[in-house]
């Protein structure tokens, strides 16, 4: 086999030379020319082919032309004076270091960019360049020919909001370990034998100086902690962070009473060094994947400007000023951004994105469009009939951020624990305290507070984020993408699972073919693959690709219908390739989904071939792999497909056919108000609604970084087949959560023993508590990385 | 004895010193990306390409020669 410089992928068995290079297509071999001249060819020294491939061809044309229009590049420019502007374009195909490599070299492809940064986290590039020398879609045309195609949207604030917050907890972490390095200083004549016989003086600036220094602990770092308890109890739920806030506060009290009273040494170091570790924690549960985005809506997936066609002149206007009425122009490549009544041009509309259907649909003019759809072929000309906002695909996409909203708070695991201990703690903490004053009221405030102290959850509240952030890391690796960890929480109280059909349990791409007719001879069969060569549509790519490769024959007379097929002379045979009434005139109404393609050579009317989407390797495992959890099958097709499905399910799963994008939300609901735990599993926009409404929100993609609908986790589609894995792993990482509790708690009785009667010394609480810490910390991940290398993953 | 209290202070002016630099260092942005600074050291500037672009951008032909 051989690899195509660029890209890497087989070069096939017509590769294309350059250079004495061999290339699979022209784009790469394109993107080599250009490197190549501008002597930037060490970006395929530094890695193996490191190129992008592109699926379909390269041109530009005027594709960027809305970047020329001043309030959008406004709108996307960061910095602008006139003469010097930067510009920040995520660019998901960043991945690897010569991506880093050349677009920092930038400025050798074109003097007017003066300065190119790569954030490789984001996947971002920031771009400062002249303005007088290339404009903002140069820039962005510049990218597009090396194959590192921009994603332009004007959604990146919530990239900038997790930006800043992790920030800020690094910055808190920093000052919380540098109060707790410099107080164990000062502490540590306490732990040491004779530490009793330090001098008065020396003893009281040790105290006011840690006191002095936990100030921006209790402050600054602990603020998350007490906003999210004050938070929870508005709400009149107990949480973690209610615990776990008595608890800083009282050591914080206690240990000022005991400094200034001279009474003792105070708890500082415990303070510090306990927030220090769970500031930890609740960075390592926040590091999630920064490129990757769980909540899209709508305007992340449309253009954020379209042409309109108004007084027979072009002009670009912003998606949200587009009025019902409007006529706009739509070209090759370009999405439908609004419902609307097609007046002009051959629609082939390709609704991938929405329904997982790969196969192009021919609108004539007059007819009704949704929006969504990508058109392939030449421009068309279309009315817009509702605006953007009241479009039946976004309109579902609004109704659902009112459900979202609604979305109710689970009870997870960790807020049942909480309350409960919480109730627990207090009534044992005011046992002990009224027991005490009956002999000695000092002594009865410092057993109620010591108890609160030794009480301090922390144990627990480390639990969730190392085990589960382990799990999260685990899965990322295997290509299960996760938002949060509250996730993997849902996953294992999850009892029924609902499924798309189309690109989501069936390949997207790829079809099974058969042929359906008289039996081909050889040189027929090379006669319609050299025929179905010459067309990128879909379906004449599978056509070829299931015949065997010979020579490929010269067409004459070749002619593209677009929605109706192809046709021309091979080898002096006229052969058409197409719908039945292309080929045969007459067309009878389809009796299935199955796409055919018809078949004619000579007039004489050969066959069809049938296309069946291909189920994905391994559903049957994870189908069976699933049990005993209910199984549902929600699909917008009709029925066709309904004996091949039930060979893959068992007889009691209820199989829903002709399911429009609201019946599906509609059915999780249902399935909800019966109160089950659903998991929806789909792919495409017409599944936005279930997958948002659904417990879990699962969607399939074949990339990852692409377009993918608002959701809780992104599967990448070679991973479906260890789904049930993925479950069953969630269920054993809870596990490890209960056993890791098991362990605090076992901390938390010995700790109470001391503050009960009254011998809590700082000693006591400052080998305990750090201990329970570390030692759940230690366990939640060991176990983990045990279990995942005991599962393969 | 209590001239460890003077150098206690010195020490926390000290390790404060260093908590400033970390904090500056936290909000300038150095801790979002730790991926590519490692990557980028490896680069070798002075083979960087010398460049002599001319002012207009060079748009690929598609229908070139390599068909």
């Amino acid at each position: 086999m051989a690899e195509c410089i660029h890209c890497g992928q087989d070069c096939g068995k017509n590769p294309v030379m350059w250079d004495d290079k061999l290339f699979c297509c022209n784009g790469c071999s394109l993107v080599y020319q250009i490197l190549s001249e501008k002597k930037l060819d060490r970006y395929y020294e530094m890695m193996p082919t490191p190129g992008i491939r592109l699926e379909t061809d390269n041109e530009t044309g005027s594709r960027y032309a809305y970047l020329d229009a001043e309030d959008i590049k406004l709108k996307l420019l960061d910095f602008s004076d006139g003469g010097v502007a930067r510009v920040n374009l995520f660019i998901p195909a960043i991945h690897c270091s010569s991506c880093i490599w050349l677009l920092e070299n930038m400025t050798s492809l074109h003097s007017g960019i003066m300065h190119s940064h790569v954030n490789f986290v984001r996947k971002e590039v920031s771009i400062t360049f002249r303005e007088s020398n290339i404009s903002l879609r140069q820039v962005v045309e510049l990218l597009h020919s090396i194959h590192y195609i921009p994603d332009i949207n004007y959604n990146r604030r919530a990239k900038d909001d997790h930006q800043k917050a992790n920030r800020r907890m690094i910055m808190k972490i920093g000052v919380a370990g540098f109060s707790f390095g410099n107080i164990m200083l000062l502490s540590f004549p306490d732990y040491l034998p004779g530490g009793e016989a330090i001098d008065t003086f020396m003893a009281g600036t040790f105290g006011i100086v840690s006191f002095l220094l936990s100030l921006p602990v209790i402050t600054f770092c602990s603020s998350d902690f007490f906003m999210s308890a004050f938070k929870s109890l508005k709400k009149k739920v107990i949480n973690i962070d209610l615990p776990l806030s008595i608890g800083i506060l009282s050591l914080f009290l206690e240990s000022t009473y005991e400094i200034f009273s001279a009474s003792g040494t105070g708890y500082m170091d415990s303070l510090a060094g306990l927030l220090f570790f769970m500031l930890i924690g609740r960075w390592y549960q926040n590091r999630t994947y920064q490129s990757l985005s769980f909540d899209r809506d709508y305007r992340s997936y449309f253009p954020i400007a379209v042409t309109r066609l108004r007084d027979g002149k072009e002009e670009f206007v912003q998606l949200a000023e587009l009025k019902a009425g409007d006529q706009i122009l739509v070209r090759n490549g370009e999405l439908i951004p609004v419902d609307s009544v097609l007046l002009e041009g051959e629609g082939n509309i390709d609704y991938s994105f929405v329904t997982g259907e790969s196969i192009p649909v021919a609108k004539k003019s007059g007819d009704f469009v949704f929006a969504g759809g990508k058109q392939s072929g030449a421009a068309i000309k279309l009315r817009v009939e509702k605006e953007v906002a009241q479009s039946y695909l976004t309109q579902l996409w609004n109704e659902d951020n009112l459900a979202e909203n609604g979305k109710q708070q689970m009870q997870t695991v960790i807020t049942k624990v909480s309350h409960y201990f919480t109730l627990v703690i207090l009534v044992i903490a005011f046992g002990a305290g009224v027991y005490w004053s009956f002999s000695d009221v000092g002594k009865a405030v410092y057993v109620f507070s010591t108890i609160l102290i030794v009480a301090c959850p922390c144990a627990l509240a480390l639990t969730i984020p190392f085990t589960f952030g382990n799990v999260m890391r685990v899965f990322g690796r295997n290509g299960f993408y996760i938002k949060n960890t509250d996730v993997i929480e849902k996953l294992t109280q999850a009892d029924t699972v609902v499924f798309d059909k189309t690109g989501t349990l069936t390949h997207s791409r790829t079809m099974d073919v058969q042929w359906q007719g008289e039996e081909l001879s050889l040189s027929e069969k090379q006669w319609i693959r050299s025929l179905a060569r010459n067309s990128t549509h879909p379906l004449s790519v599978i056509v070829t690709e299931s015949l065997p490769v010979s020579v490929t024959l010269p067409v004459d007379n070749y002619r593209e219908i677009t929605g109706a097929g192809i046709a021309g002379r091979v080898e002096g045979h006229l052969v058409l390739l197409g719908s039945r009434k292309f080929v045969a005139g007459t067309d009878t109404p389809a009796k299935s989904v199955v796409s055919s393609v018809f078949v004619s050579i000579d007039h004489k009317m050969k066959g069809s071939f049938l296309m069946q989407n291909q189920y994905r390797a391994g559903l049957y495992n994870v189908l069976a792999g699933l049990e005993p959890m209910q199984m549902h099958l929600l699909t917008g097709d009709n029925n066709s497909e309904e004996q091949n499905l039930k060979t893959y399910f068992t007889p009691g799963t209820q199989l829903h056919f002709n399911q429009s994008p609201v019946d599906k939300l509609d059915y999780i609901n249902q399935l909800k108000e019966r109160g089950r735990n659903v998991i929806m599993i789909g792919d495409g926009l017409n599944d936005a609604g279930a997958l948002l409404k659904a417990d879990v929100g699962i969607t399939i993609a074949d990339d990852i970084y692409h377009f993918s609908p608002a959701c809780d986790a992104i599967l990448q589609s070679s991973g479906f087949g260890r789904l049930q894995d993925y479950l069953h792993f969630s269920r054993s990482a809870l596990h490890i959560v209960y056993a890791s509790y098991i362990i605090s708690f076992l901390y938390n009785i010995v700790g109470l023993s001391f503050a009960i009667q009254g011998l809590l010394s700082p000693v006591v609480a400052a080998i305990l508590m750090p201990l329970s810490s570390i030692s759940v910390v230690t366990f939640a991940s060991v176990s983990v990385s045990l279990l995942s290398k005991a599962r393969k993953f | 004895m209590s001239v460890i209290v003077v150098l206690i202070g010195f020490s926390i002016v000290v390790a404060a010193g260093f908590l400033v630099a970390f904090l500056w260092a936290a909000t300038s942005g150095q801790y979002d990306d730790d991926v590519s600074p490692s990557i980028r050291i490896l680069y070798d500037n002075d083979k960087h390409p010398v460049s002599q672009p001319d002012d207009t951008p060079k748009q690929p032909n598609i229908n070139t020669n390599n068909v």
